[in-house]
């Protein structure tokens, strides 16, 4: 068979880079670069198309058995393939043409969506690493992509430091592991966990490996960074980096927790619980005394990976379906109200304070439509995404016995909606006759087919689940499960009782 | 072949209609009256429930019963018993008189308005008709975003600050009744109502558990009614919301629910919680009315007098006896009638003349006799007059109750009392004596035609109810003698200690329920 199949999203990806940044080098200077934008967007379709195809490949590894394709893996492509396409449409909206480098923009997109993909397919944990750096590096650039600003070259830095610490921190933790079990192979650490090993090392190896994957998931207390990364950064490129490389890093710790480590299950679910509940917490507070959008969002998305931690700690099929479901879920109503945010607030952050919001609703219906209804997603109101992303990763919870992290996690969303209303308030409130005319440009063909994405993607996600659900119960399946539950259906349990 | 697909042509053409609005031209009148054909439609296909429903069999009736998600399994379960029959039916007979209301008072951005109010419809008719736990949860948490957006986007000046206050009030408890519900899918494996009905009957699971989940179950409905001191969001929303929404907000969602879950799967754990809701019911019974005595905004006046009406309710359900039951429910359903033209009546008035002061009225009777007429109508059905409805819900809730908890009922009955004076001093100060300053300095125009079609109807019904009661309690009471005989079939988890309330009324007063009351 040929290996290259296996890999035929990322070569989709990597021609289409090396494509726009051609084809952008030969522009002449002043041309437009809106045709390099539609180009990848071409490429991000045909990476999609390629990420449906492999379902149809027998699972199995490739290339020295460093890449596994299976039902877990796609699952995820098609995910990250969904997001940057939606973050490439949202690019072509908000980016105006004038701005320095644009073609590069778009390139780095689609290169830094090969580390995504690959991080979810790699069981080789030198690769995941690469895969990594791959969707790290270009993030960093990205987070710096308007130089002029104050703001995001002091984003991009910040991004820059701490995450590079982060991947070290990662990297070290491999090393510690390798010593421990002599392998870097996922299921070959797993086998020699099994027999002797060096319990200090491995361990420590642990710890470390869950510091560097909760930078990148934004969970507290790895969370500082995020906030003012996202607040510099273009609105369109966190559209991307609050989405892409956090659902890519949710896989790899579900890869590495359920493949690698599942014999320590004892030692690191209490690490999981507390890293839920502080993140909850944290990123819920945290968001309530925010006054700017962006930064409450980035809270926000630090609460949102305290939810997904929850189903972690199930240990269950259903808690790895739910919390893929849940990443799936979580990416289409971010990218969606960043599509928003990115649109009425531009490149450049015209509406930056809760205020600047006010009667958004009434000055366009369309964006202030689409604002309330991903607030009230990520509120977690039923026939939404948001909610049943939630509902299931607190039934699997419960479902396992943590009803206490459950109450902590429901409460918590329960003081979520108090954040997310204030913006909701603001956005369909009557604007105020004082206030300067706020000018919300005419909305374009792109943005209108990226909030016709995460639209439906949320609508369906909330009323028609069936057909995501069982993707992620595929890909929970590919994952041994830990503990009972799941497998022991409901009713039997309670005639137990 | 129409009894299968009834209940989800109802819940549904409402939200086909929402949709077909965002299409609509903003021209003229064309919205409010394409939502008017809506609601209509909505009303006339609910009338084929009281028509065909089988009122000898007790249970759930015009099911339908689909697998919606294999795992976890959630059904598509819809169905209507004599409990919701009548609440259905009364919300979609409020849907054209919202309507109607409105198409004068909303002026600007009418499809946003007529959007959300029909989603508003569909969440409604949903939490009534919902059989699968989980779809019952979908459309109550539902119904909160179009009432919350409408009320912040239509309300008066301080809408948004009640909007949040409404949401926060109501979405918090709401997080704890999703645990509650997760865990009896846990213990359960299903969301189906009528299935863990018969598992939680058969009994087996730990008492302290289901004390906690009825408990989180009850703060979530009880918010939602609103019980005494969880009342805070009412009086700001019946003050800044569109009329069309202060009509629906309060009552009859969190009653029903009261009795759909707390007394239909928990009824032991109910009983338990009994004396403290009843101490509850009378304390909000008497405050709400002592409170709305010394009102002089009109609307403050009638969100307490609703808070008061509402607790007189809470009050028949929690003394577990069968006359009490039926009365609380013919009571939720006269409240839901009664309040609404109350609120339609201010409104009409505050149209005409801008205040809803009652002090810068007087003397509007000879000039407004239409109104005043209606006005009357509508205070006396109020205050309990017979030949009107609430004077049947009032009897049956305080006969029923008497017996059980004679002292409560005795200081119930002093709440009827007072609302009698509040209401007539309200009417009273608008329509006798000398014409005020306000009332001479405008030209009086009586009610128009549309002004009429909204009112009549209502105040009819408020009649046909008063004068033909066994129709209506029919269906009630088959519902109702399942949930006041139950704990005797409990076996297993029955801690119950207020079963005896249960034996007293079933020697006194249980026979006349259905026809001993017609005055």
């Amino acid at each position: 068979m040929n290996q290259a199949l296996f890999i035929l999203p990322e070569i989709v990806l990597t021609v289409g880079g090396i494509a726009v940044m051609l084809a952008d080098a030969m522009m002449p200077k002043a041309a437009s670069r809106k045709s390099l934008g539609w180009l990848a967007v071409l490429f991000a379709l045909a990476a999609l198309a390629a990420s449906l195809w492999q379902y149809r490949l027998t699972p199995g590894t490739a290339y020295f058995g460093v890449v596994q394709v299976d039902a877990f893996s796609v699952f995820f492509h098609v995910i990250i393939a969904g997001i940057v396409l939606a973050a490439l449409l949202i690019t072509l909206d908000a980016v105006s043409d004038s701005t320095e480098a644009l073609g590069e923009l778009y390139a780095l997109i689609l290169f830094g969506a090969i580390g995504m993909m690959l991080m979810s397919s790699a069981v080789e944990l030198l690769l995941v690493f690469v895969a990594l750096e791959i969707s790290s590096i270009s993030t960093y650039i990205m987070a710096g992509f308007r130089r002029r600003t104050g703001k995001s070259p002091e984003s991009a830095l910040k991004y820059f430091l701490l995450g590079s610490f982060a991947t070290s921190f990662f990297l070290y933790g491999i090393a510690l592991v390798f010593g421990a079990t002599g392998t870097t192979r996922i299921d070959a650490i797993a086998a020699a966990i099994g027999g002797a090993h060096d319990p200090a090392l491995l361990y420590a190896g642990i710890a470390m490996i869950v510091i560097g994957l909760g930078f990148k998931v934004s969970a507290a207390p790895f969370h500082v960074w995020t906030p003012d990364v996202y607040e510099g950064a273009p609105s369109p490129v966190v559209a991307l980096m609050s989405t892409g490389p956090k659902v890519a890093a949710f896989a790899v710790l579900l890869r590495i927790a359920y493949g690698a480590f599942p014999l320590l299950h004892a030692h690191w679910v209490p690490i999981l619980w507390w890293l839920a509940v502080i993140s909850m917490t944290v990123g819920n507070l945290g968001a309530l005394r925010q006054r700017n959008v962006k930064r409450l969002l980035a809270y926000s998305s630090i609460a949102h990976a305290g939810y997904l931690l929850v189903a972690f700690t199930a240990l269950s099929q259903e808690g790895i379906a739910a919390a893929s479901f849940y990443a799936v879920a979580y990416a289409a109503m971010n990218v969606g109200i960043f599509a928003v945010v990115s649109h009425a607030g531009g490149y450049d952050d015209r509406l930056t304070l809760i205020d600047d919001y006010r009667g958004l609703a009434w000055r366009s219906p369309l964006l202030g439509g689409a604002m309330g209804f991903f607030l009230i997603s990520l509120i977690g109101i039923p026939f939404t995404g948001g909610f049943f992303g939630k509902f299931y990763v607190f039934a699997a919870a419960i479902h396992s016995g943590m009803i206490g992290l459950a109450i902590i996690g429901l409460i918590n969303s329960g003081i979520a909606a108090f954040y997310y209303l204030r913006v909701a308030t603001a956005v369909f409130s009557r604007p105020a006759e004082a206030s300067p005319v706020m000018a919300v440009p005419q909305a374009s063909m792109p943005l209108l087919l990226a909030l016709f994405l995460t639209v439906a993607a949320t609508l369906i996600l909330g009323i028609a689940p069936g057909g995501i659900l069982s993707g992620a119960r595929a890909a929970a399946a590919t994952l041994p499960a830990l503990s009972g539950p799941a497998a022991v259906a409901p009713a039997s349990e309670a005639a137990q009782r | 072949m129409l009894n299968d697909s009834i209940l989800t042509l109802i819940t549904f053409v409402p939200t086909a209609g929402a949709i077909v609005v965002t299409l609509l031209p903003r021209k003229g009148r064309v919205i409010p009256a394409f939502t008017l054909l809506v609601t209509l439609v909505t009303f006339i296909l609910s009338l084929h429930l009281p028509a065909h429903f089988d009122y000898a069999r007790h249970g759930f009736q015009f099911e339908v019963n689909r697998p919606w998600i294999a795992s976890p399994a959630i059904r598509y379960h819809l169905g209507v018993d004599g409990l919701s029959l009548w609440l259905v039916l009364l919300t979609t007979f409020l849907g054209p008189i919202g309507v109607l209301v409105s198409w004068r008072a909303i002026e600007h951005r009418t499809k946003e308005f007529y959007f959300l109010f029909l989603l508003q419809q569909t969440a409604m008719i949903g939490v009534f008709v919902a059989l699968d736990v989980f779809l019952y949860y979908g459309f109550w948490e539902l119904s909160l975003v179009p009432m919350a957006l409408l009320i912040a986007m239509f309300g008066r000046d301080r809408g948004p600050r009640a909007a949040l206050k409404f949401f926060i009030y109501t979405f918090l408890p709401s997080a704890l009744f999703l645990v509650a519900i997760l865990w009896l899918y846990a213990k359960t494996g299903t969301f189906d109502f009528v299935q863990l009905q018969s598992k939680l009957a058969a009994g087996g699971f730990a008492p302290e558990a289901l004390w906690w989940v009825s408990l989180a179950f009850l703060v979530a409905f009880a918010v939602k009614v609103p019980v005494f001191p969880l009342h805070g969001w009412l009086g700001d929303v019946i003050e800044e919301a569109p009329t069309a929404m202060a009509m629906v907000v309060a009552g009859k969602l969190g009653l029903y629910s009261i009795f759909r879950f707390n007394l239909g799967l928990f009824p032991a754990q109910a009983r338990e919680l009994a004396p403290l809701m009843i101490a509850l019911a009378v304390i909000g019974l008497l405050y709400g009315a002592m409170i709305a005595l010394a009102q002089k905004d009109m609307r403050r006046l009638v969100a307490y007098a609703i808070l008061s009406n509402l607790s007189f309710c809470t009050l028949g359900i929690f003394c577990f006896a069968l006359t009490g039951l039926n009365g609380a429910v013919f009571q939720t359903i006269n409240e839901g009638l009664s309040g609404s033209a109350l609120l339609v009546l201010i409104a009409f008035l505050y149209e005409r003349y801008g205040s809803f002061d009652m002090t810068h009225y007087g003397g509007l009777a000879a000039k407004l006799p239409m109104l005043a007429t209606l006005w009357i109508v509508t205070t006396l059905a109020l205050v309990g007059l017979p030949l009107f409805n609430g004077f049947i819900g009032e009897f049956l809730v305080l006969s029923g109750s008497f017996a059980v908890h004679p002292g409560w009922v005795a200081a119930a009955t002093v709440g009827v009392i007072l609302s009698a004076t509040y209401m007539l001093t309200m009417a009273q100060r608008i329509f006798y004596g000398e014409p005020s300053s306000l009332v001479g300095s405008r030209p009086p125009f009586d009610l128009g035609l549309r002004e009429q079609l909204t009112l009549w109807p209502m105040a009819i019904l408020m009649f046909a109810m008063g004068v033909a009661s066994p129709y209506w309690i029919k269906a009630i009471d088959s519902e109702m003698t399942a949930l006041a005989s139950q704990p005797s079939e409990m076996n297993g988890a029955s801690r119950s200690i207020v079963v005896q309330g249960y034996d007293a009324s079933d020697h006194g007063s249980v026979q006349p329920a259905a026809s001993g009351v017609k005055p």
